[in-house]
């Protein structure tokens, strides 16, 4: 079941939240949905929940239009809120049931579906506990297995991994990674490990607009583009190396190191490598090449870029 | 249907977790029970076989403890985010209103249940008109349900729970005292829209043993009007 949203806008007072977007979810996608606090992701999920009401644009959640047939969307629609708010002086499995009932699951089948939901999420020792009692990590997880009960085909996840625990934060990628497999899941992040952990598909959204959408190999390629070399020359002075380095007719400029005498940076001309030129003038004037690394850009370095203009 | 009892199921179970509804039901019996049957003007004092002393204690206490029992209704919700999970189920927000004001509804007769031995034992006293006291019962229901819609608009207009309190309070008063009080002031089309819009007028004709369509006409319009108010504010919060 795919998410369809076109043209969304949502404006507050006078600013635009979301300006304008559109983006495709496809089933068995998982979508991380990224950007700085305050870029518009939470907005956008609440309108594909049907929470909020936005100004203009279109979502369909498969078949169903968000504003026209708002139940049908809801009833295929797994949601975590941002906070994952929950009623603190219910216990874990009598919230798991009133969840299930409210969703309309089958009565003979409410059971079964609370008791598998306690064993995905690892909520054994838990369930009769008041959810109030229950740590953050825990909380998460009742978040989780709430929004997961009657088996939704779309999830919508607002920054799952929240204030849990780096084991924690594992078995939820885990999780988060299994149940992709088979449905819709949108999840936003503002961490761009978890996102790179976590999904087929990065859309990067900064102050209501999307700025980059792509696999997160691609959006690496994409800013990558020339190719950076850190290399390591030794026994040579520095301005001999610089200066034979310059004359290789792929690199576009050579960089030494600041404080240390034989190390430099290059850069290549676009989709060209260097690499064999380097190595062939180290041997050609016997300089020792003891390092010669290839610098990834990384997710952090695009997103930074990207959202900060 | 279905979701409607739900939803008041949950909210009854809360009322019970969190104590709120035992203080509420020995306050509630504590309160009418001392008036009625110990205090000066009890019903040995009057010496009348009849519940009209009852329904006086119990129709001002219900009023005081209303407030305080529809107050969390919305208020806590939003104010935790809940909401946001409540809504994106699905269900209207009508059944969402309707499962609140049935959760209350029901607490309150809880306690109108627990004073049905008060009848019983003044029935042994002496010859009592039974007609009269089912309606005073009617009646005080109807007058809860009018303040417990109140009380879930007054919990719609906000996220803290004192200042749903303080509205549902204040809206009340009108309709127990100050409307009363106007139109014992003003005569003629004023005085007659003061007097009845004043809800113990209502209250008091059919806790004397007279139902008129126009006293349910006008219960069931302020409740409607109070519901539709709370849902209408519920869907403001969307935007």
């Amino acid at each position: 079941m795919d998410i369809i949203v076109e043209n969304l806008t949502k404006i507050y007072g006078t600013q635009r939240a979301v300006d304008n977007i559109s983006f495709k979810v496809h089933t068995g996608e998982v979508l991380g949905f990224l950007g700085p606090n305050g870029a518009g992701k939470t907005t956008t999920m609440k309108a594909i929940t049907s929470f909020l009401v936005f100004n203009k644009g279109t979502i369909h959640v498969g078949e169903f239009s968000v504003t026209e047939q708002p139940e049908e969307v809801k009833k295929r629609i797994g949601y975590l809120p941002e906070n994952n708010p929950l009623y603190n002086d219910m216990p874990v499995i009598d919230y798991l049931r009133f969840v299930a009932e409210i969703q309309g699951i089958d009565k003979s089948r409410i059971k079964g579906r609370i008791l598998e939901m306690v064993k995905l999420c690892g909520l054994e020792g838990e369930k009769h506990k008041k959810i109030g009692e229950l740590s953050k990590g825990y909380r998460q997880r009742v978040g989780l297995a709430q929004a997961l009960i009657h088996d939704p085909e779309v999830l919508i996840l607002d920054e799952p991994t929240a204030g849990l625990d780096p084991n924690q934060i594992i078995e939820i990628r885990d999780l988060i990674r299994t149940i992709g497999r088979e449905k819709t899941v949108l999840l936003s992040s503002h961490i761009l490990a978890e996102v790179e952990a976590t999904c087929d598909r990065i859309l990067i959204i900064s102050k209501g607009k999307i700025v980059a959408d792509g696999t997160p190999e691609n959006l690496r390629k994409k800013a990558q583009g020339q190719e950076m070399l850190k290399l390591t020359i030794e026994d040579g002075t520095k301005n001999e190396i610089v200066a034979a380095l310059q004359k290789i007719s792929t690199i576009d400029w050579v960089n030494p190191v600041q404080g240390a005498d034989n190390r430099f940076e290059i850069q290549s001309r676009a989709n060209v490598s260097s690499r064999r030129a380097v190595f062939d003038i180290c041997v050609k004037n016997q300089w020792p090449l003891t390092e010669m690394v290839v610098v990834e850009t990384k997710l952090e370095d695009i997103f930074h870029e990207l959202t900060m203009n | 249907m279905k979701e409607i009892w739900i939803i008041s199921r949950r909210e009854l179970n809360s009322f019970f977790n969190s104590l709120m509804a035992y203080i509420l039901l020995i306050a509630f019996l504590g309160f009418s029970g001392f008036f009625t049957w110990i205090s000066g003007a009890d019903v040995f004092m009057v010496g009348q076989t009849n519940m009209q002393s009852f329904f006086g204690i119990a129709y001002w206490t219900l009023f005081f403890f209303i407030p305080g029992m529809t107050m969390g209704l919305l208020s806590e919700e939003t104010r935790s985010g809940t909401i946001e999970l409540l809504l994106t189920k699905p269900i209207s927000n009508w059944q969402v209103i309707f499962g609140k004001f049935l959760s209350t509804l029901t607490l309150v007769c809880i306690a109108l249940a627990f004073t049905l031995p008060y009848y019983i034992s003044i029935a042994t006293l002496g010859p009592l008109d039974h007609g009269s006291v089912w309606t005073g019962y009617l009646g005080l229901i109807l007058m809860s349900a009018s303040y417990i819609a109140i009380g879930l608009f007054a919990s719609s207009l906000s996220k803290n729970q004192i200042v749903s309190f303080l509205v549902a309070l204040l809206i009340g008063i009108f309709f127990h005292i100050i409307f009363g009080v106007l139109a014992g002031n003003f005569t003629g089309f004023l005085g007659g829209l003061f007097s009845y819009l004043n809800l113990s007028t209502h209250f008091e004709s059919i806790s004397r043993g007279v139902i008129d369509t126009k006293d349910l006409i006008y219960f069931f319009s302020l409740i409607a009007i109070s519901l539709i108010l709370a849902e209408t504010m519920l869907t403001r919060r969307r935007f």
